[in-house]
């Protein structure tokens, strides 16, 4: 624990990240962030909240039905970050969902900042642990917390990190919240300050663990770039055509961006 | 060397062994967490300051108070955009089309431009676009923040909510309800949108009933020849409330259109089932006003507006020298607009109406502007005395009335172009957006030819019917 009084952090120092807001100048880059969410959570907000953009934002579902693109810059480093279509699950059932799931797949960002509604945590936690599967450099983002206090809700989302081995940051990207926590955790994600701590054997059903081991140590040795062998194991035991086809081109066989 | 058959045969062997439930398993293992996460760590501890969103939404979702409540809204909408844009209107006809156009002439005429010159420029182009501002500027600088507030307040979700079963009925996505209030923007806007329907027999009928949304383009349109024509009619106390109830019949009217074609092609080109699909009401969230209304004047109404001045140039140039250009003793507007007249006569329109279409392909925004220059080039009034008429939304001093009217208008003219204006094809944007999304020249050539035959055909009708009254 720090010595000094808690109400001093707002403005202390060492606790600010340099945000420089650069729009559609996308130029190079050095990480690539990914963000990730269920439909009407504010992910067109957050994204507005860090390029400085004016993507048009609505309170409905399926709103943004394009992928937006912008960049920012933290401390000297330059992010692009790919704003990617909301939906409830990775499971690839609709143009949407395959548009996020490929994206994290084979985009291989850096970090995938996932936009989380704190007023429904729950339904937002099962695409969280899902894109758990896939990648663990993930940081959360628990925003509409005005709203979630206006109903009445205590979060604590230390716990919620502590639970998931990933940084959170609790905002209310409307009125710029909470922006400063945001951009130190995506930071500490992005320079590799906080290591990911890929979760993706936990979730599984126990007679599942054995058969998805045996497919994750193959693909290890024959895909030593794969980072997340358990998850792409399952799909396969799933008899995901995707995956199943993304094999055999060799879609799995380049380095992404965080080896390169 | 490539190992991936080998693995994939390994797959498959260990997913036969597996059994058919371990996907279910699998679904249900996430879900049990999620929740066991959210229960850790979430507490509802304080009372919940939201229960009126609950009260509203029984109002605004309710079995019978939804749809009256939802019309009731969209015609104060209305309502509140055509009162509203009276005054700027004509203060910005007044300064741009009247001062701005006869100090240009001046200027002109000052240093000696050649006349056809400054015709093709003055009395061409700049007028068009100072006609163009003055008509959108002011309804939509009203209508697009309005209609902001209420996206941005939560509210469009319940309209798709509202209207679900009935789309159900006509063989439709519900979703449609949203992509047809995107449409009442932009009719491109609203085509992109059919992305949110997953079904793609679903989102093609989404595409091509699209344009039975009125745009902006159109809106100026329909506000005008309310104001004038039907508006006049009532009492002067009642004049805007009547504009504002005709322009909004002829909205639910192109809504009941698009369900009558949603319905006609679910059962014959584009046959199938209704699917099912599950929509969030999300929380109404109050807008943030000031932003609001920033973004929906930056993106929206000058952007719109803009699109519009960049049409309206070139058109305001062709109009000028096909009105001007003489072959065989007549200028080349009055031969087409002599051509047209019998087809335009049966449909209640006039021949011009119909060249102003033709010229106005690009953007439905340059129709009016289009209509009223031709009017003027033809009938030789003068162009700076019935300029400034030419956007006056007050039906006072009659002067676009008579000048209208000395053309051959009538009520049914009004009508009959009010009804044209919502059915007829997309503007070539529009037909672009559709041929771009479906990747089919045919579907793009139905999509225009379905509103067009539709207009021809009500308007015929109407005209019909209204003349064999008239003779009675």
């Amino acid at each position: 624990m720090s010595d000094c009084p808690p109400a001093t952090c707002e403005t202390c120092v060492s606790n600010r990240a340099d945000l420089r807001r650069l729009g559609l100048r996308l130029g190079r880059w050095d990480y690539v962030v990914a963000l990730a969410g269920n439909p009407n959570v504010g992910k067109s907000t957050v994204f507005n909240l860090l390029t400085g953009l004016r993507q048009h934002t609505g309170n409905w579902p399926g709103k943004t039905v394009a992928r937006a693109e912008g960049a920012f810059d933290i401390d000297g480093k330059r992010y692009k970050l790919v704003d990617l279509p909301g939906t409830y699950s990775l499971l690839g059932t609709t143009p949407d969902e395959e548009v996020a799931r490929d994206f994290l797949l084979f985009g291989r960002p850096d970090v995938t900042l996932v936009v989380a509604d704190a007023t429904c945590l729950e339904r937002n936690f099962a695409l969280l642990l899902q894109i758990l599967q896939i990648t663990g450099r993930v940081v959360l983002c628990l925003n509409l917390m005005d709203e979630a206090r206006a109903r009445g809700l205590d979060i604590d989302a230390r716990g919620i990190a502590r639970d998931l081995g990933i940084p959170v940051a609790s905002t209310s990207a409307r009125r710029g919240e909470g922006l400063d926590e945001l951009l130190l955790a995506l930071r500490d994600v992005a320079t590799g300050a906080v290591a990911p701590r890929p979760r993706a054997r936990e979730v599984l059903p126990p007679e599942l663990q054995e058969p998805v081991d045996k497919l994750a140590r193959r693909l290890r040795a024959a895909y030593p770039y794969l980072e997340n062998p358990e998850w792409v194991g399952l799909r396969l035991l799933e008899g995901d055509a995707r995956i199943a086809a993304a094999l055999q081109n060799g879609e799995f066989e380049q380095p992404g961006h965080a080896a390169a | 060397m490539n190992r991936a058959p080998d693995i994939l045969r390994e797959a498959e062997e260990l997913r036969w062994q597996l059994g058919p439930q371990f996907q279910d398993a699998l679904a249900s293992q996430v879900s049990r967490e999620a929740s066991e996460l959210a229960a850790r760590h979430v507490r509802a501890s304080g009372t919940s300051r939201v229960a009126w969103q609950r009260r509203l939404d029984l109002l605004l979702t309710g079995r019978w108070t939804g749809i009256p409540a939802m019309a009731l809204l969209f015609a104060l909408v209305l309502w509140i955009t055509i009162e509203g844009a009276n005054i700027p209107s004509a203060w910005l006809a007044s300064l741009l089309v009247d001062s701005g156009h006869s100090w240009l002439k001046t200027l002109a005429n000052n240093i000696g431009l050649w006349p056809w010159l400054s015709g093709l420029l003055i009395d061409g182009m700049y007028l068009s676009c100072a006609w163009v501002v003055s008509v959108m500027l002011p309804p939509m600088t009203i209508f697009f923040p309005l209609f902001t507030l209420l996206e941005d307040f939560g509210y469009l979700p319940r309209v798709a909510f509202n209207l679900d079963r009935i789309f159900q009925k006509a063989g439709a996505h519900g979703k449609q309800a949203l992509t047809m209030t995107m449409g009442l923007g932009c009719n491109a806007a609203g085509v992109v949108a059919t992305r949110i329907i997953d079904s793609p027999r679903e989102r093609l009928i989404a595409i091509i009933t699209n344009n039975f949304s009125l745009c902006n383009g159109r809106w100026p349109t329909q506000i005008l020849m309310a104001t004038v024509f039907v508006g006049a009619l009532a009492p002067p106390a009642f004049a805007s409330i009547v504009a504002a109830s005709s322009v909004f019949f002829v909205a639910v009217l192109g809504f009941v259109f698009a369900l009558g074609s949603s319905w006609l092609l679910s059962r014959t080109l584009l046959k199938g089932q209704a699917s099912s699909f599950s929509l969030e009401l999300p929380p109404y969230r109050p807008p943030d006003i000031l932003r609001t209304l920033y973004t929906s004047l930056i993106d929206r109404t000058l952007f719109v507006l803009w699109r519009a001045v960049v049409f309206a140039v070139p058109a305001g140039a062709v109009i000028w020298l096909i009105a001007n250009v003489d072959a065989g003793g007549h200028s080349v507007a009055w031969w087409m607009a002599t051509g047209l007249d019998p087809m335009a006569w049966i449909m209640g329109l006039t021949g011009v109406i119909l060249v102003a279409y033709i010229v106005a392909i690009p953007a439905n925004e340059i129709v009016v502007p289009s209509i009223l220059m031709l009017t003027v080039l033809l009938t030789g009034n003068s162009v700076a005395g019935a300029a400034g008429a030419g956007v006056m939304f007050e039906t006072e001093d009659h002067i676009l009335h008579g000048l209208l009217t000395s053309a051959g208008w009538t009520t049914l003219t009004a009508v009959c172009l009010m009804l044209f204006s919502l059915l007829h094809n997309p503007c070539s944007t529009t037909l672009y957006t559709i041929y771009k999304e479906t990747g089919s020249w045919r579907w793009t050539a139905l999509s225009a030819a379905l509103p067009l035959f539709l207009g021809f055909s009500v308007c015929s009708l109407v005209a019909l019917v209204w003349r064999t009254l008239a003779v009675w």
